[in-house]
Order: structure tokens, then C-alpha cells, then sequence
């Protein structure tokens, strides 16, 4: 197959997996297999295409043009490449998570449930290979819209006035904000297309240029930089494998990718550093990061909690951008792929207590480790990885972040990662600790005949946090990717 | 191929000496044999050729659609009436798009208008009627106004024929009587499509008329007065009067920001969705007038980019609407309740139709914007890019308030609803189709608009 031809089939493959979910509807056990079997066909065609990257192509497929000059149009780089890896490789696996939660928690609609989120895959590879801000923004709004269904699965009221908060804020950032700057964009500089070095230097004076950067980080919603992140709680309403693979991979990488793709490749690197808005910036991703630990430690339900870290962890992505330097990008980059298999961990715990115990609050989950110990140890090894410690991958990206820090001369920041990994190091390990070392409640006697959550699910925690630990020893491909990224940005800007 | 297949008809009808084609393409027919400017000109370039175009394949799509909706809606001895009124409606519509004389462009308004206000008052809710007396009144000031601004230039220039006035106006353009025939032209015209705020006619004639009816004059009646008010600037009294001399921007532009902004507000606060949309009507016209109130190539271009999308997207939506009609018998908010499962198709339509309205990309909606955008920023203008985009958000609010409904709240028990019959989603999703493919694929329209922006803005010269 022609590269183009392996870029379309790896971003149609989930629209067909979610095709032959709708025909296979009234067999549940023959759908699942149908997502599964897609799901892996996927990774596949994206294992194919990291080949092609890590040999130095660019793989690139063009299709119509919208109007003059603006194509839908894909290009795999070796950063849209990180985050079509993680999204590809964690489908199947949530999808397997998803059959034990969805089955044991008694769900309805799952049919509807397993479409929406096979299209919001497709949706996420569309943003992880677009080759303009155009069809970047395209599948950014596509992913919106179709997580919507996914957010409000239960269509209870509180479902309702969730889906409204998620619409909302993301829509108003990326019309109001986003859509302005890059039609901005196109006025400037007369293409929308990523390049090597950025497309905008020189086109205005800085002072336009960082009123548009500002235009772009914030009108970028998924990257939830206080204030616009209240979707990201609200979406919380959404079953359990929503959660974990929208709102702490797909849709959230989704936006942090958008931000570090605008800065390597709209803005390079070279011309970030020179604008006034970025340190600004810097310090804005470093307050919510901040804000969004403090808030965490205030929250006694898990699932609120987990929202709240993402806050906080997705802007170490943006910080890593509006860093400006090349420690920081690859931080950065690295962060998509370590936060994503940590948090994922996380939230598969959570939901598996909730399936198999019942239990949303923290207070409530005493001693539940005695009972459920591979759920509470994969809590644990996540746990680590988010704080950043070893063994786990989440060191490699907060050492990357911290080298960059050093290299913008801007301790204070530096200080900022210190103190957020030491609240993390609280809020996060709080559950494994109450649940293995406190003693249950007296009086409560919900314990008893709580096994371990049903085995789909226990295998998916294990993939996960078996990956999160293997990604401390072997983090060199995140690596390579992202040093070719800037090294790309490097030569493009000579 | 389509020259050819022209050029030999017209010749089998022995019409040849009747027609003329210059270099560019622009047709020009003769009637009666009586040459210009002593005769009346048809005249058709690439600006009327894309709005007949319009006209026509709205009319086209609408009457398949009609069928099943009027016999519910109209009774049976009055489905005649309808049908006449309907085609004397898409005649007058085709005559102003195709006309090189201004008279005839009254002559013709008043066939379309007339036949309008009939079809209005066959609504099955009685306050059809006084919604068409409503128009009626207001439709014939306007159309006064413009046979008043008409009579004053011929006064002064003894001509009628667009090319021909053209030709003459700048020679008596000192005169005081131009500026007022610009004046009652202006104002009527905007009367007839609807800007705000001479837009008090619009809501209630297109809440009460039959959904049908609605739903092919709201993509094609107002478009055709945004026609005219371009011929008319443009053609007749040229880019340089209107806006240097008349100063229409200053006049156009406020009025088309207040239209997006007041006119979306209000449509949120609408409980009957054929209203709501109606007012969202205002509020796109508002985003045609914008456009062209700029004067720009780009602006213009957005203008009339805006009155295809538009008529594509707001076709959908009123149709999806004609089909809850149908069977639900009512298009009140509170009665959708549940609708997005008993009536999947229908209400997919709605989401697709509101999506564009909101200008998601990869819909004919997110096209417009792109150009409307690009416009303001080109002219410096990023305030009213803000509101363009300010705009696009409050449309998401009318829309999902339905959505909502539609999805969220389950049916009253007992309510035995179904889909509505293939006759009316065809159409309705003809529509939406388009509404996709041009969104995806704009290279045709985009050009088209760019080209009839410049033919319009280089004038006769």
C-alpha cells in the first residue's frame, strides 16, 4: 500500500469498526470482538506508519480542497506520531476494559456507546495527522461533537447540564478563539499548512503575533488552561471507559497536541521565544497546574479527583511549549504518552472499584486494597507515574520538563513542578495507602463478597500499568520521535 | 458542452438574432426582437445565473416535498390554488434573477410577492392570515418605494435598462433626485429581504405558513432581494457612489451587526421552533449584508457564498421542521420531546441543518464564516470578526436547546409518532447532503462568488 493509502485506512479503519458495531448490534459478544479485531487493525496500520516516520518520510495524503489553498489534507510527523500511537494502542485497549465495566455495571445503549467511541477515535487520529490548522480544527470539532453522546450517555438531567458545560466551553474557546486566530493565521501568512520552523515569522509585528498566540492556547479548550477547564470535571458524569480514554487520552492529548503542534510547526520555536505573551503563558500553565493539585486534594470523589490531576498534568504540556526551547518540547511531547498511560491506569482502577465495590468516595474505600489488591497496586504504579517517580515513565517527561525549565533560566517554574509533584505525591497516594493499610469503617459491611473487578477489565489495568513501569526502561522511541521533531523545527527554521 | 447544446437550441428555435453572448459569457436576449435599451433585456452574467440556479433547484427540491406536506396541511379544495401560487412565486423569483430592466424587476417582485402572501394565508392556523395581511402591507411599501426610486431615475435618465442607466447616471449623479431614488431603493429593498429592522414581517409570515411554503421561500425569496440590493449598488449606480458617495457601509454595517447579534438573542428566547428559525433568517441575512456592506472583493464573495449556503441549510432545517409538522402536528418545543428516537432520520436533518448553522467545519456554514472572517480582518475590522463568531455561539444555543428536547426527554406516553413519509425526508436530505458536500468541497461555489464578486465590483467598466 502507498503511504497515502495507509494514512486514509488507519483514520477510516474506526469508522468502519464503528459500522460493523451498528450491523453487529444484536450480538454483543460478536460486536465487542468486532472492536477489538478493529481496534488492533489499527495500531497495526499506525505501527506501519511509525516505520515510514522513524526512516525520516513524511508520509502524506491529500484530499479535497475546501477552498483555495486550504486542503483537508494529512501528514505524519514524528509528533502527530506520539499521539496516534498512544491513541491507537489504547483503544483496544479500553475497549476491553469497556466489556467488563459496561457488562458489570449493567449499562444501557452499549451499541451506541461502542459507535460514538470508535468514531471519536477516528476523530483523534484525523487530529494527530492533519497537515493544517484547517483540518486540524476539522477533526478537533468532529471529536467535540462526537463525544458529546459519550459524555451524556445516561441522559439523566445531570447528564444533560454536563453535556451543556462540555459543549459550551469548548465550543465557544475554539470558535471564539481558536477558528479567529487561525483565519488570522491564513490572513497573515496565506497558508494554514504545518511546516518545519513555523509559518508565521516575520509576517507581523510581535505584538500581533503574541495576541494570537494567546488566541491559540486558550482557544485551544482540550488543553483545559484555567479558566476554561470546567468541562473537564463535568465530563466526568460520563461512564467510567469514557472517562478514562477521552478525558485523560483521546480528547485532552487531543488539545495539549494541538497547543505543542501550533508551537513547533505555526510558530517554531525560534519565534515562540522571542514574543512577550510566552512567559506569560508559561506562568498561566503554571498557576492552573498549581490550582488544579490544590483543588484535587479537596475532592473525596475519586473520579473528581483524576479530573482535577489531568487539569493540572496537561499543562506541564502546554509549560512545555511556551518553554520555548527543545527540553521543553520533548518534555512536552514525552508527557502525551507517560500521563497518558499513567492516568489511564488510574481511572481503570477507579471504575474498577466503582463496578466491583460500588464506591465513588475516597473516605469509603478503607481496606478495599485487601480485597481488590491488583486493582490498588495498579493505582499505585500510576500514582507514580503521574508524580513522576521511578520506576515509572512519568520521570523521564517531568526530567525533560525540569532540564527545560533550567534551560529558560526560569527556576520559579522549576520550583512550580517541585511543589505540584510533592501534592501529588498526597492527593494520588492517599488511595493506596487508605485502601491497604486503614481498617474499613466500623459498621460497614459492604465489603464482604467484593471480589476483584470482572476479568476484561482486570487484564486491560494490567496492560496499562504493565506499560506504565516499561515505558521508565524503555522510553527511547518517545524519545527518538521527539528529538526528531526538534531537530526537524531546527533545520526548517536554517 | 452546455454552450453548445445552448447555442444549438437557440438556433433551432430560429431565436438567434434574438440572443447575444459577449466574450465573457454574459447572454443577452431581446424580447420581442426589440434591442436594448429601447426593448426589455434579459440579461443573465455569472451573479444571476448562480442565484436562478438557486432559485430554481430549491424550487425543484421543494415541490416533490410539498406534495405530501400540503395535502395534510392545506385543505383539499385550496391544494390548486397552491400549486399555482407556487409556480407564479418561482416564476416572478427566476424573472428578477434573469431581468436587465429595472421595471421589469418591479413587475416581477410584485408576481413573486403576490403569489407569496396567497400561499401565506393557506396556513392551517388562522393567524396565517393576519401574518400575510401583515406582509402584504408591509411588502407593498417596499415595493412602492422601489417603483418610486425606479421613476425618479427614469426621470432623470429616460432609460430603464440597467447596462443603460449605468452608462447614464454618473452624468446627473450631482443631481439631488439621485440620491433620493438610491434612498427609496435602499429602503425598500431591505424591506423585502428582511434587514433588520425592517424584518417585522418576516417571523410571523414564515412561523404561519405551511412548512412547505416556508421552507422554499426562506431559502429563496429573501436571497433574491440580496440579489437586487447587489445589482442595484453595484451594476446600476456602481461600487464608487454607493459606498463613497451614498456611504451605504455606514448605514449597512451597524444594521447587519445589530440583526446577527439582537436577532440570535431572540431567536433562543423563541418556544416554536419555525419561529426560532425564522428569526436565526434575520440574523444570516444579517451575515449576507455584513458581507457586502464591506465592499470589498472578499466581502462581497462571503455575501454571496452566504446566500447559497444559507438557502442550503436553512431548506434543511425548515423541511426537517415540515416533517415534524407532519406528524407531530405541531412544532412547539415541548412537543419534540422524545422525537430523536421516534423520528431518528428527521431529527438527524435537524442536528446536520443546525450544525451548519453554527459553521462546524466541514459544513457549508463553516465556508461562509471562513470568507465573512477573512473579510473583517481585511478590512481591520477584528470587532466585527468577533461578532461574527459571537454569532456562530448563539446559534448553538437555539439549536441544542431543541437538540435537548429532541434527544434528552423521553416522548409522552401513549404518543404513537413515526417517521415522516420517504417523500419528505428525500428532499429534506438532499439538502443536508448538500449542505455537506459543499462544505467539504467548496472549490465551486467559492469561485463562482469570487468570480461574480468581481464582475459585480469591476462593474461594466
Amino acid at each position: 500500500m502507498s503511504p497515502g493509502l495507509v494514512i486514509g485506512a488507519t483514520v477510516l479503519l474506526p469508522v468502519f469498526g464503528a459500522l460493523a458495531v451498528l450491523l453487529l448490534r444484536s450480538n454483543p459478544n460478536v460486536r465487542e470482538a468486532g472492536t477489538l479485531i478493529v481496534g488492533g487493525l489499527t495500531f497495526w496500520h499506525v505501527l506501519g506508519l511509525l516505520q515510514m516516520v522513524l526512516d525520516g518520510a513524511r508520509p502524506r495524503l491529500d484530499l479535497f480542497e475546501v477552498v483555495p489553498g486550504v486542503p483537508i489534507a494529512f501528514e505524519v510527523e514524528p509528533l502527530g506520531m506520539v499521539f496516534a500511537l498512544v491513541a491507537s494502542f489504547l483503544w483496544p485497549v479500553t475497549s476491553l476494559y469497556a466489556i467488563g465495566y459496561m457488562r458489570g455495571h449493567h449499562e444501557e445503549n452499549q451499541t451506541r456507546f461502542f459507535f460514538f467511541f470508535a468514531i471519536a477515535i477516528a476523530g483523534a487520529l484525523g487530529v494527530a495527522f492533519s497537515a493544517n490548522l484547517f483540518t486540524l480544527f476539522l477533526f478537533y470539532e468532529f471529536l467535540t461533537f462526537c463525544t458529546f453522546p459519550l459524555v451524556t450517555h445516561h441522559q439523566t438531567e445531570e447528564a444533560k447540564r454536563s453535556g451543556r458545560i462540555y459543549l459550551g466551553i469548548l465550543l465557544t474557546t475554539s470558535v471564539g478563539l481558536q477558528l479567529l486566530a487561525i483565519i488570522w493565521t491564513w490572513q497573515l501568512a496565506g497558508t494554514v499548512d504545518f511546516r518545519d520552523g513555523g509559518i508565521l515569522a516575520g509576517t507581523a509585528s510581535a505584538g500581533v503575533l503574541g495576541a494570537i498566540l494567546v488566541l491559540y492556547v486558550y482557544g485551544v479548550g482540550k488543553a483545559a488552561l484555567m479558566p476554561f477547564h470546567r468541562w473537564l470535571p463535568a465530563a466526568m458524569v460520563a461512564p467510567t471507559p469514557v472517562s478514562a480514554l477521552l478525558h485523560a487520552v483521546a480528547v485532552v492529548k487531543a488539545g495539549v497536541f494541538t497547543v505543542l503542534k501550533i508551537a513547533v510547526y505555526v510558530f517554531g520555536i525560534d519565534l515562540l521565544q522571542t514574543l512577550a505573551t510566552t512567559p506569560w503563558l508559561a506562568w498561566a500553565a503554571a498557576t492552573t497546574i498549581i490550582l488544579g493539585s490544590l483543588v484535587a486534594f479537596t475532592k473525596d470523589n475519586l473520579k473528581a479527583r483524576l479530573a482535577y490531576s489531568t487539569i493540572s498534568q496537561l499543562s506541564y504540556i502546554v509549560l512545555g511549549a511556551m518553554l520555548a526551547n527543545e527540553m521543553g518540547i520533548i518534555g512536552g511531547g514525552m508527557h502525551i504518552a507517560m500521563h497518558a498511560f499513567g492516568k489511564i491506569t488510574l481511572f481503570f482502577a477507579a471504575g474498577a472499584v466503582m463496578v466491583a465495590a460500588h464506591e465513588k468516595n475516597i473516605s469509603r474505600m478503607h481496606g478495599l486494597g485487601r480485597t481488590m489488591p491488583i486493582t490498588f497496586g495498579a493505582f499505585f504504579i500510576g500514582s507514580l507515574s503521574i508524580i513522576g517517580l521511578p520506576p515509572a515513565g512519568g520521570s523521564w517527561s517531568k526530567w525533560f520538563l525540569g532540564m527545560g525549565t533550567l534551560e529558560a533560566g526560569q527556576l520559579g517554574l522549576l520550583a512550580v513542578l517541585m511543589v505540584s509533584s510533592l501534592l501529588g505525591l498526597y492527593y494520588l497516594l492517599e488511595v493506596p495507602v487508605k485502601a491497604f493499610f486503614f481498617k474499613p469503617a466500623e459498621g460497614s459491611h459492604h465489603h464482604e463478597g467484593i471480589h476483584e473487578a470482572p476479568l476484561p477489565s482486570l487484564i486491560a489495568i494490567c496492560i496499562t500499568a504493565a506499560a506504565t513501569v516499561g515505558l521508565f526502561f524503555w522510553p527511547d522511541l518517545w524519545y527518538d520521535l521527539m528529538v526528531m521533531v526538534v531537530q526537524g523545527a531546527a533545520g526548517g527554521a536554517q | 458542452m452546455a454552450e453548445a447544446i445552448f447555442t444549438h437550441l437557440v438556433e433551432e428555435t430560429g431565436l438567434s438574432d434574438h440572443f447575444e453572448i459577449d466574450s465573457v459569457g454574459t447572454i443577452s436576449y431581446h424580447v420581442g426582437g426589440w434591442p436594448p435599451p429601447i426593448g426589455i433585456e434579459l440579461r443573465i452574467d455569472l451573479v444571476n445565473a448562480f442565484v436562478a440556479v438557486i432559485v430554481a433547484m430549491i424550487g425543484a427540491i421543494a415541490i416533490p416535498y410539498a406534495r405530501t406536506s400540503i395535502a395534510q396541511e392545506v385543505s383539499e379544495d385550496r391544494g390548486a390554488l397552491f400549486y399555482a401560487a407556487f409556480i407564479l412565486s418561482l416564476a416572478g423569483l427566476l424573472g428578477i434573477s434573469v431581468t436587465g430592466d429595472v421595471f421589469n424587476v418591479f413587475v416581477f417582485l410584485e408576481v413573486s410577492s403576490l403569489s407569496g402572501y396567497a400561499m401565506i394565508a393557506l396556513g392551517q392556523d388562522r393567524r396565517a392570515l393576519t401574518a400575510a395581511f401583515q406582509y402584504l402591507i408591509m411588502g407593498s411599501v417596499g415595493a412602492t418605494f422601489i417603483v418610486i426610486g425606479i421613476g425618479l431615475m427614469y426621470v432623470m435618465t429616460g432609460t430603464l435598462n440597467m447596462a443603460d442607466l449605468a452608462a447614464r447616471l454618473p452624468e446627473v449623479a450631482n443631481n439631488r433626485t439621485i440620491p433620493v431614488a438610491f434612498t427609496f431603493l435602499t429602503v425598500g429593498i431591505t424591506l423585502k429581504l428582511a434587514l433588520f429592522p425592517l424584518h417585522l414581517w418576516l417571523p410571523n409570515a414564515y412561523t404561519y405558513a405551511p412548512s412547505a411554503v416556508t421552507a422554499f421561500m426562506a431559502s429563496t425569496a429573501t436571497k433574491v432581494s440580496v440579489y437586487l440590493l447587489l445589482r442595484f449598488f453595484f451594476t446600476v449606480f456602481g461600487e464608487s457612489f454607493s459606498y463613497e458617495v451614498m456611504q451605504l457601509d455606514r448605514v449597512l454595517l451597524p444594521l447587519a451587526v445589530v440583526a446577527i447579534l439582537a436577532m440570535s438573542l431572540v431567536a433562543i428566547y423563541q418556544a416554536n421552533v419555525k419561529r426560532l428559525l425564522a428569526f436565526s433568517s434575520v440574523a444570516q441575512i444579517g451575515y449576507m449584508v455584513l458581507g457586502i456592506s464591506f465592499g470589498s472583493v472578499l466581502g462581497v464573495t462571503a455575501g454571496i457564498i452566504h446566500l447559497f449556503n444559507h438557502a442550503l441549510m436553512k431548506g434543511a432545517l425548515f423541511m426537517a421542521m415540515g416533517c415534524v409538522m407532519y406528524r407531530v402536528g405541531s412544532v412547539r418545543i415541548e412537543k419534540m420531546a422524545g422525537l430523536g428516537k421516534s423520528m431518528p432520520w428527521t431529527m438527524a436533518a435537524f442536528v446536520a441543518g443546525g450544525l451548519s448553522l453554527i459553521g462546524v467545519p466541514a459544513t457549508v456554514g463553516f465556508v461562509s464564516k471562513w470568507y465573512l472572517v477573512q473579510a473583517a480582518l481585511e478590512q481591520g475590522m477584528w470587532p466585527v470578526a468577533v461578532v461574527v463568531l459571537i454569532g456562530s455561539l448563539m446559534a448553538l444555543i437555539y439549536i441544542w436547546k431543541v437538540v435537548e428536547v429532541a434527544y434528552f426527554q423521553s416522548a409522552e406516553p401513549g404518543a404513537e409518532i413515526r417517521e415522516a413519509p420517504l417523500s419528505m425526508l428525500i428532499p429534506t436530505w438532499i439538502l443536508v447532503a448538500a449542505s455537506f458536500y459543499f462544505g467539504i468541497d467548496a472549490s465551486l461555489t467559492a469561485d463562482v462568488a469570487t468570480r461574480a464578486a468581481e464582475t459585480l465590483i469591476g462593474g461594466l467598466q
